[in-house]
């Protein structure tokens, strides 16, 4: 380097300006590599949060800090890496491995957020949009074979925890710790987290009526207004009628089903597609 | 105020601006003109630089200031590790015992790229700003950053193999860092994503520390080997667009870092340790247009100038409080 000829102080800062030139666009190049994932539309299927935006406005807004990924007690919530471009650090849900339960019952993801990615607007789990279950094969479903399930659902090293509260209200629990006895599988329509709250409401709904008299007061979507999944008996092609799981409008995607389902591949699984091109983050 | 638009001036990239010699104050002129008349005194001095140079004393203002930064940082990792809630979040943005904070840079893509800005956002930004514009703006830089940490390991290995000519120190010019604002600022308007997020080592780190490591640390990897091997600093530097951010915030505040000319014997040793020598311009001999000079806003108030210098001619400060003690 010592060798080379001496620069006059004007070629000097020329090739110094060049050379910030070259930096400034190689910095800002990199940086546009992030929109590859984006365009390649990889990133749409990915299952956001409680309370996502429209993709687009949700890539915008989050400050890709992680507080939902925090408050989250079923630690549902991941990060995405620098493989997911523009929405790097940028939260999502992996249903198969860790659905949201709303074992929170208060949305804290939503309450977490400091930039309204997640919409505060919502409080209660049936106004949420994340997406919409689909029974993509209906001939592996053990309920349409007309089978019971005993067991682990997903096998003795399965991580994911459910909130069960007839065991513990405030703490989840591992799906490991927790066999079931069925005599016809309807593991998805049990633990709907959206079914398991209405059967709650009325419960309390009639205990407060029993003991003080009184019609329990409630805020619009505190107790969700539709239902989400139930077996239905179904005549097939051959004649015979088999439950089958179907999704209902009160759906919300939160992907307990997905979870849950023992069948590998899952049988039902979450399509956050028309979501996610929809939504507002929220239900009308 | 003609020294803050000159101390922003320089932050965006300008050269220091020489003030002629007859324009300077008497006083100044007159201790420029026989400030090397006393022999002894300055013979004192370079025995005490040669003892210093044998004898490496531990720099004990850096490391307090490693300390700072690791304990901030390890504060995250800890507050979600142990669930404690005292520190939620990432340096993007978090929640000190629930109250909100935001990196204005962060907040500044989020409110182009969104454009819709929540109260929660509003109180972050606000309570940061006032934060650091407090503690001296780019006082983040070098007390909070995780990447600055990490370069300054690489820059004592980038001197290192600089010494046994292994590496080059490519010089570009100041101004791409404004550059590199302006163009992340109309990339976030005009496409509606947070680009410089993508990119941001800051957030990159802090995020890697808290949720656990990606593939976006080959970035930051990539960005230390071409500081190690092409350019000392580079990223905070030449192209950094928070640490700009957080000199304008600092560029009034009462935090910095005082240059008193009389005690100044123009060693240049504070240039040699400073991150952003530019700032120091007004230690080289003639250049000081008063007697006290405050530091400029691009300075990040590590103080290693402040260990460095031989005669205590530079000192922190924190103006008005000092006069109200």
């Amino acid at each position: 380097m010592s060798k080379k000829p001496r620069l006059t102080p004007q070629q000097r800062a020329r090739r110094k300006f060049l050379n910030s030139i070259v930096l400034t666009a190689g910095v800002a190049g990199v940086s546009l590599l992030g929109f590859v994932p984006v365009a390649a539309k990889k990133l749409d299927e990915r299952l956001r949060p409680p309370g996502a935006l429209h993709e687009s406005d949700f890539l915008a807004a989050c400050i890709k800090c992680g507080q939902c990924v925090q408050v989250c007690p079923v630690e549902a919530i991941k990060l995405a890496d620098l493989t997911d471009g523009f929405g790097v650090g940028v939260p999502h849900i992996e249903a198969r491995e860790q659905a949201c339960d709303f074992s929170c019952d208060g949305l804290q993801c939503v309450l977490a957020c400091p930039t309204g990615a997640l919409i505060h607007e919502i409080a209660f789990p049936s106004q949420v949009d994340m997406g919409v279950a689909k029974v993509v094969a209906p001939a592996k479903c053990l309920a349409v074979q007309g089978k019971g399930f005993k067991g682990l659902a997903r096998g003795p090293d399965f991580k994911g925890k459910l909130r069960y509260a007839q065991i513990d209200r405030w703490h989840p629990i591992g799906v490991a710790d927790h066999p079931y006895d069925l005599e016809l599988c309807d593991l998805c329509v049990r633990q709907c987290p959206i079914e398991i709250q209405i059967v709650d409401c009325a419960k309390d709904d009639e205990k407060k009526r029993e003991s003080m008299g009184l019609v329990a007061k409630r805020q619009p979507g505190e107790c969700p207004p539709k239902h989400a999944i139930e077996l239905q008996s179904i005549e097939s092609e051959d004649g015979v009628r088999r439950m089958q799981p179907v999704i209902l409008e009160g759906c919300v995607g939160c992907g307990v089903c997905e979870m849950i389902c023992p069948v590998e591949p899952a049988v039902i699984v979450i399509d956050s597609t028309e979501s996610r091109e929809k939504s507002r983050g929220m239900r009308a | 105020m003609s020294r803050v638009i000159e101390s922003l001036r320089v932050l965006l990239g300008g050269e220091p601006k020489r003030v002629p010699k007859k324009d300077l104050p008497p006083e100044v002129r007159e201790l420029h003109a026989h400030k090397f008349s006393d022999k002894e005194r300055i013979a004192a001095i370079h025995a005490e630089l040669a003892h210093k140079a044998q004898h490496k004393m531990p720099e004990k203002k850096r490391r307090l200031r490693w300390a700072v930064l690791i304990a901030v940082n390890m504060l995250f990792v800890v507050s979600y590790y142990f669930d404690i809630q005292l520190l939620e979040g990432a340096l993007t943005a978090s929640r000190f015992a629930g109250f909100h904070m935001a990196d204005l840079n962060s907040a500044l893509q989020v409110m182009l790229a969104f454009k819709h800005v929540v109260i929660n956002l509003v109180i972050g930004t606000t309570t940061i700003f006032i934060l650091w514009w407090l503690l001296g703006g780019r006082t983040f830089c070098s007390w909070v950053c995780p990447y600055h940490l990490v370069a300054e390991w690489a820059e004592m290995l980038h001197e290192k193999l600089r010494a046994k000519g292994l590496a080059m120190d490519i010089q570009f010019d100041r101004r791409s860092r404004t550059w590199i604002w302006l163009l992340f600022a109309v990339l976030a308007l005009a496409t509606g994503y947070t680009v410089f997020e993508t990119i941001s080592p800051t957030g990159i780190l802090s995020r890697a520390l808290i949720y656990g490591p990606g593939v976006a640390l080959i970035w930051v990897a990539f960005l230390l080997l071409f500081e190690i091997f092409f350019s000392k600093r580079a990223w905070c530097r030449y192209a950094c667009p928070i640490g700009l951010t957080y000199g304008v915030v600092g560029s009034t505040s009462s935090f910095t870092v005082h240059y008193h000319l009389p005690n100044c014997f123009h060693e240049g040793e504070c240039r040699k340790v400073c991150l952003v020598p530019h700032v120091l311009d007004t230690v080289i001999k003639g250049r000081a247009v008063a007697m006290d000079v405050d530091i400029g806003a691009d300075c990040t108030r590590c103080l290693r100038c402040v260990d460095a210098c031989p005669t205590g001619a530079l000192t922190f400060k924190y103006k008005g409080l000092g006069d109200l003690l």
